[in-house]
């Protein structure tokens, strides 16, 4: 018998500190399989967020370097040029990317770097306890909107791949979700093309991944992920926003 | 044929590779715990399993090795 399903080698040997039934697992696994089957592990170097993810330095086996909150892509934007043939990607929340790093965000697309950035959106502040997040949907109870989001007084929830697809410079945007194993293997594929994009020098590639927060959404595992089907898919519609290649 | 190992002490016990399943042979234990002290995941009838690895694709703590 060969072995067809094993821990990826790019991941340690730590255990994820991940609540039980958070999809970050998987995401991380999807990245580590993605070096191991480009063979980068020993040229990649990994930017960990602020969030629940700011752990990421332990579990992936690259390097990895620890940003201050939201400015992943600045770093990753220096990392790069310095080091043109390492590749360089940045995993970060929603929290991370589309609230206090919106700016290097936007201006890291905007500049087309070529580095690769992994955004995965639950909705919600997860590691702080459940607070809204720009991300979070209208009508939704967070501990900062007890009463659901009103979009009067808390707007409307924003759409990384949309407002990114407005600019000139992005190679790849893409938004996938982890809710099932076709999705899963949907979101490899994208991971997949966003890391060979950087190798072949395309430029800023993003990749939106719809995880679920079974916590602080107050589900089980299993509901938290029929709610991203229910709920989030609405509002952020799964689909590739830009793809410079196939235009 | 196909066979599954668990690194059992990892598993949170919470059963998406138990509904990810085609074949409805995983279930979490009701007799033992882990290290961690949740329940972990084990196979009803190892025997039907058809080394899809539908559960580990759907595991995020990497539990689970297929071999076929």
């Amino acid at each position: 018998m060969a072995v067809v399903f094993e821990k990826p080698k790019s991941l340690t040997d730590t255990v994820f500190h991940y609540c039980p039934g958070c999809t970050h697992g998987i995401v991380h696994r999807l990245v580590a399989e993605t070096m191991d089957e480009l063979g980068i592990e020993g040229k990649a170097i990994g930017i960990a967020p602020v969030g629940c993810s700011v752990l990421a330095y332990n579990y992936f086996a690259c390097d990895m370097i620890e940003a201050a909150h939201g400015r992943a892509p600045a770093v990753a934007t220096g990392v790069k040029r310095a080091l043109p043939d390492r590749v360089v990607f940045t995993y970060q929340g929603d929290g991370d990317l589309a609230s206090i790093g919106l700016c290097e965000t936007v201006s890291a697309a905007c500049r087309g770097e070529n580095i690769t950035v992994i955004f995965i959106n639950n909705a919600i502040y997860g590691m702080t306890g459940g607070q809204m997040a720009p991300t979070s949907l209208i009508g939704q109870v967070t501990q900062t909107s007890p009463y659901g989001r009103d979009p009067k007084t808390q707007g409307y929830p924003i759409r990384i791949c949309e407002l990114l697809s407005t600019l000139e410079a992005p190679a790849y945007l893409e938004r996938v979700t982890v809710n099932s194993v076709k999705n899963v293997k949907n979101a490899k594929k994208a991971i997949k093309k966003a890391f060979q994009n950087q190798i072949d020098g395309k430029g800023f590639s993003l990749v939106e991944v719809l995880s679920s927060c079974p916590t602080n959404w107050g589900k089980t595992p299993q509901k938290a992920l029929e709610w991203i089907d229910e709920a989030m898919i609405p509002q952020y519609p799964l689909g590739v926003y830009r793809d410079k290649e196939a235009e | 044929m196909a066979k599954l190992t668990f690194r059992e002490d990892l598993c949170k016990g919470y059963g998406l590779c138990v509904n990810a399943c085609p074949k409805h042979i995983l279930a979490l234990s009701n007799t033992r715990l882990n290290q961690k002290g949740y329940t972990p995941v084990e196979m009803t009838k190892p025997e039907e399993c058809i080394g899809c690895a539908f559960c580990a694709t759907m595991c995020p703590d990497c539990v689970i090795t297929v071999e076929r």
